[in-house]
């Protein structure tokens, strides 16, 4: 049947440059920095609640409670992290603009190493929480550091990023997710 | 020539730091205390459930095969899940809301994993609709005589 032989040859075409795009987007995707960063299921969920001691306040336990009402920006961070350092530049930017509580959560960190880390860096941290032994991280979905969560007033997990906020992640991507819950400029 | 050795110090320095910058997601390096069962079907259940679970840092690694530190917190959680009488499917539930779809290596049917499960028996239907029309059309074609056989 002659008849079939131009539909057979457009279907054969056609899956042909199926593959061709699909392999394309391969390459192209394997460029990206955060290709293997994997998205939150807590995006769209309230932010875990948690009971945590503060770095500056030996003794304290801060309940995650208290941050409700406001929104906040969880950043994930250890003295140990080269990407924390990377970022730190970016978060004092974005911290000293007051437009949202930067809430520091110290990773599987010593106690030391933090204070000296945020000695000799600048604290740009509105509150430091310490997670010694990485048990509530799990809650959040933490797998690494630097990581950062954007929780709106309602204490609504509405974005995160895997990896240092450069000046890149801020502009494309941070700055409008403050803008799209309503933080004013 | 003291200079030299020097150099290539320097150079390999150089390669390090860019190399440890380069791991820009990070993770803290801790002792690992190993986990204590209490008998053999413990462990057993234990092992094959951390089998089938997926390291989120190193992504080509099963939660038992790796040794990064957030699959040592894991397994010490799904350790401790077990203790508490938690199930198997719970378990996994319980790492797939925080970790999303991604630690299982045997993912769950549903709506957004239709294509992977259903994909490669509709690609081999598709071929064999194909295969099917071609042997059919071939069929009912007369065999060709070509007048210039030599035998």
């Amino acid at each position: 049947m002659a008849g079939n032989r131009p539909v057979l040859a457009a279907v054969i075409a056609a899956v042909f440059l199926g593959l061709v795009g699909l392999l394309l987007y391969g390459v192209l995707v394997s460029d990206r920095a955060d290709r293997t960063a994997l998205p939150s299921p807590l995006i769209g969920k309230p932010a875990p609640e948690f009971s945590l001691p503060v770095l500056h306040e030996p003794g304290r336990l801060f309940e995650s409670r208290e941050l409700a009402g406001q929104p906040y920006l969880l950043n994930v961070w250890g003295s140990w992290c080269p990407g924390c350092r990377v970022e730190h530049p970016v978060i004092t930017r974005l911290a000293e603009t007051k437009r949202i509580r930067v809430v520091g959560y110290n990773w599987k960190d010593e106690h030391a190493d933090a204070m000296r880390w945020l000695e000799q860096f600048g604290n740009p941290y509105w509150l430091v929480l310490v997670d010694y032994d990485g048990r509530k991280a799990i809650d959040w979905g933490i797998y690494g550091a630097p990581e950062t969560f954007l929780v709106d007033a309602q204490g609504i997990v509405r974005w995160k990023h895997v990896g240092p906020i450069d000046g890149t992640v801020l502009e494309r991507d941070l700055l409008p997710a403050l803008d799209a819950i309503g933080v004013p400029r | 020539m003291s200079a030299r050795p020097a150099l290539l110090l320097r150079v390999l320095a150089a390669l390090l730091v860019a190399l440890a910058i380069g791991a820009v997601h990070a993770q803290a390096v801790r002792d690992a205390t190993p986990l204590e069962f209490r008998d053999e079907a413990e462990a057993r259940r234990f092992h094959d459930l951390v089998a089938e679970l997926r390291c989120v840092m190193c992504q080509n690694q099963s939660l038992a095969d790796s040794n990064a530190q957030i699959a040592h917190d894991l397994r010490r959680e799904v350790f401790e899940l077990m203790r508490e009488g938690r199930s198997d499917a719970e378990i996994r539930d319980y790492l797939v809301d925080r970790y999303g779809e991604f630690v299982l290596y045997r993912p769950r049917f549903g709506g957004h994993t239709w294509l992977l499960w259903l994909g490669p028996v509709l690609v081999l239907l598709a071929g064999g609709i194909v295969v099917a029309r071609i042997v059919r059309s071939r069929s009912r074609q007369p065999l060709p005589v070509e007048e210039d056989q030599e035998w």
